[in-house]
């Protein structure tokens, strides 16, 4: 009797077993807010060209680099690039050979509230947001937050703070910009993907953040663009380093990136607080961390087809996704990056 | 009067015990409930067949996740179950009561480790060396994580059986180990295959060993070497999206886990058990 | 007074080489290795464990020492880590859940075991486990979208009884210790409930009849004459149920609003030893936050050797009490 349950379980197990032969098998690891975008984009490809697979898991930016370094993927992508130490261990790694980063699209991170009754976004300035999240501004009708939105009726009740629990490269972009724009932020608190936060409840990822805001009268946080434009929260506009208050959207934040000046040859760049008109200065590439030296010809030629790819079709589909997508010039020269892959 | 009062307490009791037990089984027909509620809406026969899709088309499913929990499964309970039960059989009938304590003690602290503190020590273990992610991490890490429960579990049934069985069989002329495997098990069954069925229900739900280990997939995994999508993770990755589309499929996926482990149960409990407690 | 002692002695053992293969046939010894070799299995692992998680948090021990288990900082940015307000949250939410599960958990036991008709009982029992297969992200959700808009709208009338105890004081969130403590135990009771019924249903039926044939009514029987002998039983499935609330990750990091911090209250965020490292570690960039985060672990496996040890000698001193 047993003999008749266990036969088909062991054919199952063996059919499961079989490989078609031609079949490239890519995996990689990385950022969680590009994955519905990649997920699109490695689906699509697939279905264009169905010998090669390109499994792609959200574990995190630092998952990401942290699998890539230790060669049990073949790619990463990260929110934040990596920095001078985490290149070397690289090469440590990996006999010498470097690894390079792709610019894929873009993303921000915008200021979402709970204040019933507006009927207007709020205009916020660095010092606000400095403030509000080292808890120096305490209250919503406190002048740093009144003197930029006249007119506007003010509850003057306690602002609660929320911020990430977990690491985030969407932490990082935030607290980027406030290190940037807030000498008292960058000396207390600094830049990372995890920071101890002055003040303020924890919410585990966007959607912990999202949701805690939501429940929460006259709350206030951080979250991804797109998280903000799905789930119909409201969000204020921010004061950008020329001057205006800009509502992030995608011409806002793509113009954030095309605003920098010197772009770098391997693209590791931070684009917040840019110098632009109508730039929005919460603003972040996202990258892709490819192996400099791909000793599988296979491999290397679906990655290197498949940046192409990206860089062309890829960047037309990224609109109906709610993600920026790059300026012209970062593509330009990304595509000629794809050579150094060897 | 002091009747009336004993007899007081026996109702009230009653009550009390009801009242419990109407409490846990209404916590968990409240959590079915919602899951089917919200997760039945959008299941399909697509759900079972398809591939996963991208956000923003319809038509996807978790056909690769559930066999990849299946496959997972499987394996766990091959690890799993064998070692767990062959050391509850030792705690129970062989070992001297200090080597006891201190094996029960040790199986105590293994059923503690955070989930993810395992996948990590699997990670460690299995994946760095290979220099891949893997179906066979996956499954080793599950079954490791079932090994206390099947432990200490099969221990407490056997325990739990009669000396008068024991002295039976012996009486017969069984050797030790032959009393042990044909009277002293099939006596303890009912309780042994809860505890695994348990057992199962509950790494069958776990996702953070499985992020280090099986990884997760897109496509069909074959084999066993290849990274593999499974049910778990597929609820936590599409749970967390911002996506609505996504969130229905998160709860599709958990009303279908579950209906896969009740499937597990109720096959398992109609071959291998008998009708009720074994020994009234 | 016990009649489930597990034998101590084998059968007489012959002498002499034929001897020696009719014991090899018997099996004895063969049964002997084989489960030996399963349970030192388990050792062995654990022996493992340990030693990877000692080896790699070798870096903050150096740094550290004994001061990461009294340190309240948990700063990446300054490289600053300590292990104290996860220690708490870990020990208050487990202590919570226990609170309310054991309770509920064993009286439903007994009701499903010794007083409810044997149809009731099986259908509940088939439901309750299933409550072991829900996944720990789908609770977690249900912890976020039902039992916080349940526990806030709760809040203000507990605050208004027990608001004077620095336990309940201070502004309610949704989030926090007690939402963790609660929503784990709904997680520990299916393993409660489950194990211990069946104990429960092992012990031998001239228990009830003698309670019962001297006039005791049918809760005294199953108080005085039944759960005694399934004490044991009883205690190594709130074992289990502990081992499971300590570990327990993805629910809990879910509700528990993740405020590395230590506030007296309940009604406070806190934070859970599994859950920030379910938080953090694939995102930690450098080797010394990710150590500290494995010392982490390497702390919790310290805090379930001493959590496990104390309650053990508490069953062993009640159990000498009892004779």
């Amino acid at each position: 009797m047993t003999r008749r349950i266990l036969n088909p379980i062991l054919g199952i197990a063996f059919l499961a077993g079989t490989v078609s032969a031609q079949q490239v098998l890519i995996n990689g690891a990385g950022a969680t807010f590009p994955y519905p975008m990649y997920s699109k984009w490695f689906n699509e490809y697939h279905q264009k060209n169905p010998s090669i697979q390109i499994n792609y898991q959200s574990q995190g930016s630092g998952a990401g680099i942290q699998q890539v370094t230790a060669g049990t993927v073949d790619f990463g992508a990260s929110d934040g690039p990596m920095n001078d130490q985490q290149l070397q261990e690289f090469k440590d790694k990996h006999n010498g050979a470097g690894i390079l980063h792709f610019p894929t699209v873009l993303g921000a991170a915008v200021p979402a509230y709970n204040l019933p009754g507006l009927t207007a976004p709020l205009n916020f300035t660095s010092e606000a947001l400095a403030g509000i999240f080292l808890g120096t501004v305490k209250k919503w009708n406190d002048p740093a937050i009144a003197n930029a939105n006249p007119g506007v009726k003010l509850p003057a009740a306690d602002i609660i703070v929320v911020h990430r629990s977990d690491g985030s490269g969407t932490t990082y972009c935030w607290t980027d910009y406030l290190s940037k724009v807030n000498k008292e932020w960058e000396s207390k608190v600094g830049r990372a993907t995890s920071v101890q936060w002055p003040v303020g409840l924890g919410g585990k990822g966007n959607e912990g953040v999202a949701g805690q805001i939501k429940q929460l009268r006259n709350s206030i946080g951080y979250i991804e663009l797109i998280y903000a434009v799905q789930n119909k929260m409201e969000y204020g506009k921010v004061k950008n380093a020329a001057g205006d208050f800009v509502l992030a959207d995608l011409a806002s934040v793509t113009a954030a990136a095309g605003s920098v000046k010197d772009m770098p040859d391997d693209f590791r760049v931070s684009i917040t607080n840019p110098p632009g008109k109508g730039a929005y200065p919460i603003s972040t590439f996202t990258w892709l961390l490819i192996p400099q030296k791909i000793p599988d010809a296979a491999k290397k030629k679906a990655l290197t087809d498949f940046l192409r790819w990206m860089l062309t079709t890829g960047q037309t589909q990224t609109e109906a996704l709610d993600y920026a997508s790059l300026p012209k010039a970062v593509v330009t020269k990304e595509e000629k990056a794809i050579a150094k892959i060897q | 009067m002091r009747l009336l009062r004993r007899k007081i307490v026996n109702a009230v009791m009653l009550g009390l015990t009801a009242l419990c037990a109407l409490f846990a089984v209404g916590v968990l027909m409240f959590i079915l409930g919602y899951l089917a509620v919200h997760g039945a809406r959008s299941l399909n026969l697509n759900f079972f067949t398809k591939l996963p899709a991208p956000v923003g088309e319809t038509g996807g499913g978790m056909a690769n996740a559930i066999l990849g929990s299946a496959k997972l499964l499987l394996l766990a309970t091959a690890v799993g179950v064998p070692i767990g039960f062959l050391g509850g059989v030792f705690l129970a009938e062989f070992a001297s009561s200090g080597f006891a304590s201190v094996v029960r003690y040790v199986t105590d602290l293994l059923n503690g480790v955070p989930s993810i503190v395992m996948g990590i020590f699997a990670y460690t273990l299995v994946v760095l060396p290979q220099k891949h992610f893997s179906t066979l991490a996956g499954g080793l890490v599950l079954g490791i994580m079932m090994i206390p429960i099947a432990v200490r579990s099969s221990e407490e049934f056997l325990r739990g059986v009669p000396l008068a069985l024991r002295e039976g069989a012996m009486a017969l002329g069984a050797s030790k180990s032959r009393s042990i495997f044909t009277v002293v098990i099939p006596a303890a069954k009912n309780g042994i295959i809860a505890g695994i069925m348990l057992n199962i229900a509950r790494v069958a739900g776990e996702t953070a060993p499985l992020i280090f280990t099986a990884f997760g997939n897109q496509f069909w995994s074959p084999g066993w070497e290849q990274p593999t999508a499974s049910l778990p993770v597929m609820i936590y990755n599409y749970a967390v999206a911002p996506y609505d589309d996504w969130h229905q499929q998160a709860w599709s996926a958990g009303f279908v886990l579950l209906m896969l482990v009740l499937s597990v149960n109720i096959i398992t409990r109609v071959a291998f058990t008998t009708r009720g407690p074994a020994l009234r | 007074m016990a009649a489930t002692i597990a034998p101590t002695t084998s059968s007489a053992r012959p002498a002499g080489p034929r001897k020696l293969l009719q014991r090899l046939r018997s099996g004895d010894d063969a049964a002997y290795v084989v489960t030996l070799a399963a349970a030192v299995t388990v050792l062995v692992i654990t022996a493992l464990l340990i030693f990877e998680l000692y080896k790699n948090s070798a870096l903050p021990r150096q740094k550290f020492g004994w001061s990461f288990l009294t340190s309240s900082a948990w700063d990446p940015v300054a490289g600053e880590f300590g292990a104290l307000p996860f220690i708490y949250g870990t020990v208050v939410t487990s202590a919570l859940a226990l609170l309310i599960a054991i309770p509920l958990g064993v009286g439903a036991a007994i009701f499903l075991a010794e007083l409810a008709p044997p149809w009731i009982s099986g259908v509940l029992t088939f439901l309750i486990e299933l409550l072991a297969a829900v996944p720990s992200v789908i609770i977690g959700l249900l912890g976020i979208f039902v039992m916080i808009p349940i526990l806030t709208s709760v809040a203000p009338s507990i605050q208004a009884a027990l608001g004077w105890s620095p336990a309940f004081s201070g502004p309610f969130y949704g989030v926090s210790l007690f939402t963790a403590g609660v929503v784990l135990s709904v997680m520990i009771i299916p393993f409660i409930i489950s194990i211990s019924r069946e104990v429960i249903l092992t012990v031998p039926n001239d228990q009830r009849e003698a309670a019962l044939a001297l006039g005791a009514t049918r809760w005294e029987t199953t108080w005085d004459a039944v759960v005694p002998f399934a004490k044991k039983g009883i205690a190594g499935s709130i074992f289990l149920a502990l081992a499971r609330a300590l570990g327990e990750t993805m629910a809990v990091t879910m509700v528990v609003g993740n405020d590395p911090k230590i506030h007296a209250s309940l009604m406070a965020p806190g934070y859970s030893i599994a859950a920030v490292i379910a938080n953090q570690f694939t995102e930690a960039t450098g080797e010394l936050y990710l150590s500290s985060l494995i010392e982490l672990g390497l702390v919790l496996f310290g805090l379930t050797i001493v959590i496990n040890g104390g309650a053990r000698l508490l069953v062993m001193s009640t159990e000498r009490g009892e004779g």
